[in-house]
């Protein structure tokens, strides 16, 4: 099959995969207005115009908004297609293995870019925290690279939960994590041990470049954005592992 | 059998799930242009063998060819098309795009408006896939088994859920591409369908192959004949007769079970000149299949008991 032909298969799945979710918000709306509600509630109505608080729970809630797509979108998507044979069809099919989960990456980068969007306004034009064109930029852009590691770990977590149980099973994962990496409250405000073990959540490590992208953290971001490279490969190994013996 | 007949192939190939045993070394060949009918009853392994034929599960022994490779490479399965019972497309593509998608898996792949046509699905390609009723959807699903100009195509219970109308006009799409050089592994429920349309037919139960062969060989390995008749006979004196394997009566109708038809009518026409409405049937593929799963189950059961 010529080279064209499988970018199209490529192309083609990534177009079905964005359309079949844009014609059905319900899946993805929940998600991605969660943490917009949350941040007009603490960052702006509650907040009475501390702008460097306001900044902090844009950096906080932006953060728990990128990882919703991510594991929603990977995790209970795949875990209704394995439940309902879809994926089956689809391992049956020639259809190129890769297409499949790079449309799926797309739909959650998508859907992240989104959420960040939609986090920005509210922050500039409700909250007034004052940004540079660049900032938006980097915070845009964590947002959507930022899913990435989410992808992986919905798409694990996919292949161990079966079915409509999946987003009751995959909150047990979002809720816990997105406190005690404190997205909610700040983590000095947190318990000692909760401080302490906050390193080993992925998104404790993406808190600290969206921190960083809105001018809150100065310190040196390589080592997150190793660690989440890492996380990312790890889950994404595992997965691949799982679907390809189990299906 | 040579490479250039044999368009897939399981050699002695056996699974296990566990500690359960799914297939015990079985051997099957496609061939080109032939239809395989696989039949058995659920759990006789039928699924595990499409499964490792489509490449989602791998043998623990044995081998599977698809097109001379590994069902799991692509080049392979881009030969084949497949229908699965079981599987719920995305509910909220349209019929089109659906189409589309599985077409762009294909080398060179029919349009959307001749797969459409071939399956009879032209006014429904703007619906969506949710919007449509249950036969409507066996037509998408067999839309797009075809739309990649197969060589195999796979169909998982293809007519479940139609009226007879879209049924036969299945059988017949089905029939053109068997005549057009196409191979078709069929499993099926509806043993009619079987009949209507199968060159050879597979029987499977409790993971083995139990018969293979044309229709009418599975047939003749079941000698049981039915005869019906309007008769007053006495059922004790008609299964008192040794030729007689079985009768019964249902008002004022006899049914008789024979390997010697001609025998038992004789005796039938002998015994009461007022005998009427006589029908000798040949068994048909629902009774070869009783037959011969319950021929399997009792020497399981027997050898169950002798090691037990």
């Amino acid at each position: 099959m010529s080279p064209r032909r499988v970018a199209g298969a490529y192309l083609a799945e990534a177009r079905s995969e964005c359309l079949r979710y844009l014609r059905a918000p319900s899946f993805m709306l929940p998600m991605t207005l969660f943490s917009t509600v949350f941040y007009l509630m603490f960052g702006v109505l509650i907040n009475h115009g501390n702008g460097d608080a306001a900044r902090y729970l844009l950096a906080s809630y932006s953060t728990f908004g990128i990882i919703g797509p991510g594991l929603f979108g990977f995790g209970v998507s795949l875990a209704i297609e394995r439940d309902g044979g879809l994926l089956t069809l689809k391992r049956a099919l020639p259809m190129p293995p890769g297409a499949y989960l790079l449309g799926k990456m797309l739909m959650a980068m998508l859907a992240a870019s989104f959420v960040t969007v939609l986090l920005l306004c509210v922050g500039v034009f409700l909250a007034r925290v004052e940004l540079t064109l660049g900032q938006m930029a980097a915070l845009l852009a964590t947002g959507m690279f930022g899913a990435l590691p989410f992808c992986a770990l919905g798409m694990f977590a996919g292949t161990l939960i079966k079915g409509q149980g999946a987003p009751g099973m995959l909150n047990l994962i979002y809720m816990p994590m997105a406190f005690m990496s404190g997205l909610w409250l700040p983590l000095p405000m947190l318990p000692k041990f909760i401080q302490q073990l906050a390193p080993i959540w992925p998104s404790y490590h993406l808190n600290q470049i969206t921190l960083a992208a809105v001018g809150l953290n100065h310190q040196a971001l390589w080592p997150h954005v190793l660690v989440l490279c890492a996380f990312a490969a790890a889950f994404l190994l595992l997965a691949a592992r799982r679907l390809r013996r189990y299906g | 059998m040579n490479g250039r007949t044999n368009v897939a192939s399981l050699r002695g190939v056996t699974k296990r799930y566990g500690a359960q045993v799914a297939l015990h070394g079985i051997d099957l060949e496609l061939r080109r242009g032939e239809l395989l009918a696989l039949l058995g009853p659920n759990g006789a392994g039928k699924s595990t063998a499409i499964g490792l034929l489509l490449g989602l599960i791998r043998p623990d022994a044995g081998e599977v060819e698809l097109f001379g490779r590994d069902p799991q490479q692509l080049a392979a399965r881009r030969r084949i098309g497949v229908m699965l019972q079981s599987a719920e497309l995305p509910a909220t593509l349209r019929v089109g795009e659906l189409l589309r998608l599985t077409a762009s898996y294909y080398p060179e792949p029919l349009s959307v408006a001749e797969s459409a046509e071939l399956a009879g699905i032209d006014d429904l390609l703007m619906r969506p896939y949710a919007k449509l009723s249950g036969g409507q959807k066996r037509r998408v699903q067999f839309a797009l088994a075809l739309c990649g100009r197969p060589e195999l195509i796979f169909l998982d219970e293809p007519t479940v859920g139609l009226d007879i109308e879209a049924r036969t006009k299945l059988w017949a799409a089905i029939r053109e591409h068997v005549a057009a050089g196409c191979s078709v592994v069929l499993t099926t429920h509806y043993l009619e369908e079987a009949e209507a349309l199968a060159d050879r037919v597979c029987m499977m139960a409790h993971g083995r192959m139990i018969h293979e062969g044309s229709v009418d060989e599975l047939r003749a390995r079941v000698a049981v004949k039915r005869i019906r008749c309007l008769s007053a006979l006495p059922i004790d004196i008609v299964r008192g007769w040794s030729e007689v394997n079985e009768v019964r009566r249902d008002g004022e109708r006899l049914h008789i079970g024979t390997a010697e038809a001609e025998n038992v009518v004789r005796r039938l026409l002998d015994a009461d000149h007022a005998l009427r409405e006589l029908e000798v049937h040949r068994a048909g593929l629902a009774e070869a299949f009783t037959e011969l799963t319950r021929d399997v189950s009792a020497e399981e059961t027997a050898m169950a008991e002798q090691a037990a």
